[in-house]
This record gives C-alpha cells, structure tokens and sequence, in this order.
C-alpha cells in the first residue's frame, strides 16, 4: 500500500480538517453570540408589551404597541396605583442626571489625580517612591467590602450620609488606574522632554498639564471609559450611602423595582431595565474598539 | 556635552514635586479606606446593637466561626455565617469552572492562525458585553425573564414547548444557584477570554511555529506549549477572580431580594452588609460585620501575596541572586588573604 492511498491527497485532507474545525468553530460563536444577545433583545421587546399583554403571553419574540402606554404608567400621567408606584421610585429624568452627575465627576477626578500620581512615581527620584508604588500595588486587590462598615459607620459620624461627597471624592485614589497609568508612562513617555521643558523654564506642574496630559490621552481615554462604566453601575456603595428618594441613581432605583411585590406590571418592570442598560449598551457599542483593547492591555503584565 | 543650564537644572533636587504630586492620592487613600479599614478592625472588637462601643474582645469572631458568644443567638450567626462561607465558596466555583474553560477554549480558537474565522471582532465585542451591562439591571432582567411561575418568559416559552409544571428558577435552592454561576459565568466569560487571549499572543509565535514543524498536533500544541506559557496569566486571572468571588455581592442579593428573600444565595458579602445595614446604629451588628470584614480581608491578602509573588520579575531575581552570590565570592577570597586559587 502506497502513502497516498492509505492517507488520501494530504493537501486535500488538511483543507478539508481546517474548514470543519472553523465551521464547528463558527456555530460555537454563534450560538454563544445569541446567548449574549437573546436576553437583551427579549428585555427590548417586552418593554413593547402592556401588562395584559404579557400575562396572556409572556412569551413574545416581536415588538408590542403599548411603549408609550408603558412610558405613561412609568411617567405617573395615568391614575392607577402602578402608575403611582413606578413613577414614585423609578424618576427616570432624577436617575440619569444623578447617576451622571456621579459617574462624571469620579471619572474625571479618578484619570486626573491617577495620571498625576501615576507621573510623580515616574518623573521624580524621591526617598519614598518605590515604598509608595509597592503601597499602590498591595492595597489594589483589597475588596471595598472589607472597609464598608468602618466606612459607613465613619460617613455616618461625619454626617456625610445622603450626600454625594463619599461617593465622588474617594475616586481621587484608584490604586489600579495609577498602575496601569504608570506602565503606560514607563513605555512611551520619555523623561528628556520633562528636562527639555525645565530648560525652557515651565513649571513643574504645567509640564504636567500641557506635556504629560496630552501625551497620556490614550491611556487616560481607556481609563475614563471604564472609570464611567464601573461608576455608573455601582450598586453596593451607591446603595449604603444614598437613602433619600431624591438622590438616588439607576441601579437603585433599578433594585427598588424589582422588590415590588404587589401592583407589578411587567411592561413597566422590563421598560425600567432596559432604560437602565440603554445608555451604558449605546455608549459600549460606539466605543467597544477602545474597550476590548483596554481590557487586552490590562490582562498583560508590564 | 551637558549645557551649563542643564548641569544647573541637574543640581536642583525636584524630589519635593514628587512628594506634592502623590500627596492628594495617599490622603484621600488614608482618609476614605485606611482609616475605614482600621475602624473595621476596631469595630471587630466591640459589641453588637445596645452593646455598640464596648469592647468585647474576640466575642465576634468565635461567634460567628464557632457559635460560642455571650450575645443571644449566637449558633445561629456563626450558621448563617458558615453558610454564607459555603455560598460564596459553590458559586464562586460554579462560575469559574465553565467560565475559565469557556474562556480558554475561545481563546485558543481566536488566536489560532489556522482557523478561518469571519467576524471575528464582531464576536468578541458582543461576547464582552454582558461584562458592562449593570449588575443590579442584569438581576432584575434575570428576574424577570426567568420568573417562577408561567406568567414569566421562560417557563411561559418551555411550557408552549411542552413543559407540564413551570421550573423555579428563582426560588428553588439549587436551581437558584445554577442560576446565580450561569449569571457569573455570562458576565464575565468574554472579559476572562479577552485577557487570556492578550496572554497568548504575547507568546513568541516563533515557538508554535516550531512546534507545528514538528507536526505537533492543536492538542500537543495546546498542552505543552500554550499552557504551559500561558501559567502566569492563568494564576492572575484565578487569584482575580477568586478575591472578585469573595465579592459577590449584587447578584446574590438583588436575586433573592423582596419576595424572594432567602438564605440559599447570601455570600459573605450579603452578610457583611446585611449585619451592618440595618436601622440604626442600636439596630445593627457592626460586630459582626467587622469580624467578617476582617476574616475575608485576612483570606484577600493571602490570595493577593500569591499573585504577587508568582508576578514578580524572575530576571531581576536571578540577577539579584547572583550578585549575592558574587560577593559571597568576593568576601571569601578575602578571606583567604586575596589569594586566587
């Protein structure tokens, strides 16, 4: 028996192997894909349905007509005790100006005062300094559950609770963001054009704002997205310290909807977390390119 | 040739600037979780509801690990505890176990040079989506889709299908807990996938190169050199996830909240916030919250040095290990009167 017969034509057999194996490959992803995909869109399409709608049928795979029957209960403009409910812990407008109002001002201050500190660990050659980077590093990986009863019991003597101070100003120190910021200027961040810019006689400071700032923007922009997106969807400290109906954001009021127990109407119910989700999903498709990079580069060690 | 301004600028000492552009992060780092930290530990130490503010010595921690306590029901919060321990344990492992082979394998496939694979970019960016989608908004979704009765989608959709009585997904103790690892292990699959493929492309392509000239087989290729070299990250994302699991929290707690309280999915976490959270400070076990604190902080440094051990830089080790070892050298010849042997 000759090679070829026991073996066929190798080249053929070989094609033949890695078009099955992607095909195999391919339904895998697929099918992963809907899976990823099928909730949300199950969650869109039901905040289409009205409540009879749904108890007739809970089961519909196409849009419904009741969305603005549904945006009229949630907005309290008919007179039904649903209507009352839903409109009473579920202020659309309140939650998205707070939740805004917190994820922007963390944000802003977590890549400034990370990239400020991430830059004094570069720039300067202090006594401390690498005494203070291996502090950076051990605290990074402490859970914020750890500290949460000292903490709130702390906001409390403070008189600090219902207030958004806890709740932004701790963003000034992200141990994790000032690592990652730090490897990115230990790479691409030559220290000649601090000493070209001393020469010239800058400030320290303003070196920092106008030649370091400009210079991190890839790093910073990676960093605001998840800052935003870690902020927004903060439910655990959020929930602690915010008690008022007025001040709270969406996951709260997300979580208060789900622990209704009478009066429910399913439309409502699924309209209140798809208008939860909706700008968070929006914002991840437009920028999703910047995402999965800044995830690929935080998985690689320096 | 250094200017004379540049020998000038060398003489300055700058170090002052590195201490005033580190100063905001170590005082607000002090301020918002040392001293926290700290109070937790105190907190630890001191009675529960009327009892708050005394101290109490270890009363907390041999309650809740032993049930032994001056305090009224102290079995039944070292029980409660222990389960939560329990919980966390099963659904931190429920979701790591198919979500790291899950991940793996999608790794291996995407970064596969001989595997055709359209849309690849497509997949990845859909696969990580879940990962950013608010936790609280993914349990209520997850309520709401897969309530118990057939009034909700799921069981309304299985019983079109044929099923005769509607499953209890939310309620059901163990069906609960499948449910809870499935929501894990859906969130975070396509994160854990995209960094474990950052880690095999960061190996050398020279050496699957070889490999396949050797006719090593995707098996062979995968066990002895994708693994292999892939241990690092491997341990990262195992000691990530494992401090990330004693995290658990809003999941476990938004799934089983109102009408479905229940003790089946309450974490350590649950617990720590439960025992604090409640009325006011009369009415809460700070306590107990802070001795639980502690235990998990103590397992996360644990858990943390590990990492932080197998991350070091091996190289600079080695080069540290063998200075030493030249200047044992050294001294011994000293020793001996500088003579060379």
């Amino acid at each position: 028996m000759s090679m070829k017969q026991q073996y066929g034509q190798p080249k053929d057999n070989y094609h033949a192997k890695i078009i099955a194996k992607s095909t195999f490959i391919f339904i895998i992803c697929v099918i992963l894909t809907l899976i990823c995909l099928i909730p949300i869109y199950i969650l869109i399409v039901n905040s289409t349905h009205g409540h009879m709608d749904l108890a007739k049928n809970p089961s519909n795979f196409w849009f419904g007509d009741s969305l603005a029957d549904n945006f009229n209960t949630l907005l309290g403009k008919v007179k039904t005790g649903a209507a009352r409910q839903y409109s009473g812990s579920f202020d659309v407008v309140q939650g998205y100006i707070n939740s805004l109002l917190i994820a922007g001002a963390t944000t802003g201050l977590t890549v400034f005062f990370s990239a400020l500190t991430a830059y004094g660990l570069t720039v300067y050659d202090f006594k401390l300094r690498s005494a203070a980077y291996t502090f950076i590093i051990a605290v990074m990986m402490i859970p914020v559950q750890v500290s949460s009863a000292g903490f709130v019991r702390f906001m409390y003597q403070l008189g600090l609770i219902n207030n958004y101070i806890p709740l932004i100003v701790p963003a000034i120190a992200a141990p994790a963001v000032i690592f990652f910021m730090r490897s990115y200027m230990k790479s691409s961040f030559p220290l000649d054009i601090v000493e070209a810019a001393r020469i010239d006689g800058c400030a320290e400071f303003r070196t920092f704002l106008t030649i370091a700032i400009p210079m991190m923007k890839p790093a910073i922009a990676v960093q605001a997205i998840f800052a935003f997106v870690a902020n927004w969807n903060n439910f655990y400290t959020q929930n602690m310290i915010l008690k008022n109906e007025k001040l709270v954001t969406m996951p709260i009021m997300v979580a208060k909807v789900l622990g209704f127990d009478k009066n429910i109407d399913y439309g409502v119910n699924y309209l209140c977390i798809t208008l939860s989700i909706l700008p968070i999903v929006v914002i991840y498709f437009i920028l999703s390119k910047f995402i999965i990079a800044g995830v690929a580069l935080g998985g690689v060690k320096e | 040739m250094a200017s004379a301004a540049q020998r000038r600028i060398k003489s300055i000492s700058y170090a002052k600037y590195g201490y005033m552009f580190i100063a905001p992060f170590f005082l607000v780092y002090c301020f918002f979780q040392i001293w926290p930290l700290i109070y937790t530990f105190i907190l630890s130490f001191q009675g529960n509801q009327s009892l708050n503010g005394q101290f109490v010595g270890l009363d907390n921690y041999t309650t809740i690990l032993f049930g032994h306590g001056v305090a009224q029901g102290a079995a039944a919060t070292s029980e409660k505890f222990m389960n939560a321990l329990g919980n966390t344990f099963i659904l931190w492992f429920g979701n790591f176990i198919p979500q790291i082979l899950l991940s793996l394998l999608l790794a291996v496939w995407f970064t596969d040079a001989k595997v055709k694979l359209p849309g690849k970019g497509f997949f990845k960016v859909v696969m990580y989506m879940p990962n950013i989608i608010t936790a609280a908004s993914v349990a209520a979704l997850f309520v709401n889709l897969f309530g118990d009765s057939k009034y909700y989608f799921i069981n309304a959709t299985l019983m079109n299908m044929g099923l005769e009585e509607p499953i209890k997904f939310v309620t059901d103790p163990i069906v609960s807990k499948i449910m809870v690892m499935f929501i894990q292990t859906w969130l975070w699959f396509g994160n854990t996938m995209i960094m474990l493929m950052s880690g095999i492309m960061g190996i050398n392509p020279s050496l699957f190169e070889a490999a396949n000239i050797d006719g090593a087989n995707s098996r062979q290729v995968f066990f002895k050199v994708t693994l292999p070299l892939l241990q690092p990250i491997m341990v990262y994302t195992l000691v990530t996830s494992m401090i990330g699991g004693l995290q658990m929290f809003d999941i476990p707690f938004l799934y089983h909240q109102g009408a479905n309280y229940s003790l089946d999915l309450e974490t350590v976490a649950v617990f720590i916030y439960a025992n604090f959270n409640k009325g006011t400070v009369e009415q809460a076990n700070y306590g107990y919250a802070g001795a639980a604190s502690i235990i998990i902080f103590i397992i996360t440094a644990i858990l943390g040095s590990i990492t932080f051990y197998m991350n070091r830089d091996k190289d600079e080790i080695a080069q540290k290990k063998q200075r030493k070892r030249a200047m044992k050298q050294y001294k011994e010849k000293m020793k001996r009167g500088g003579l060379t042997l």
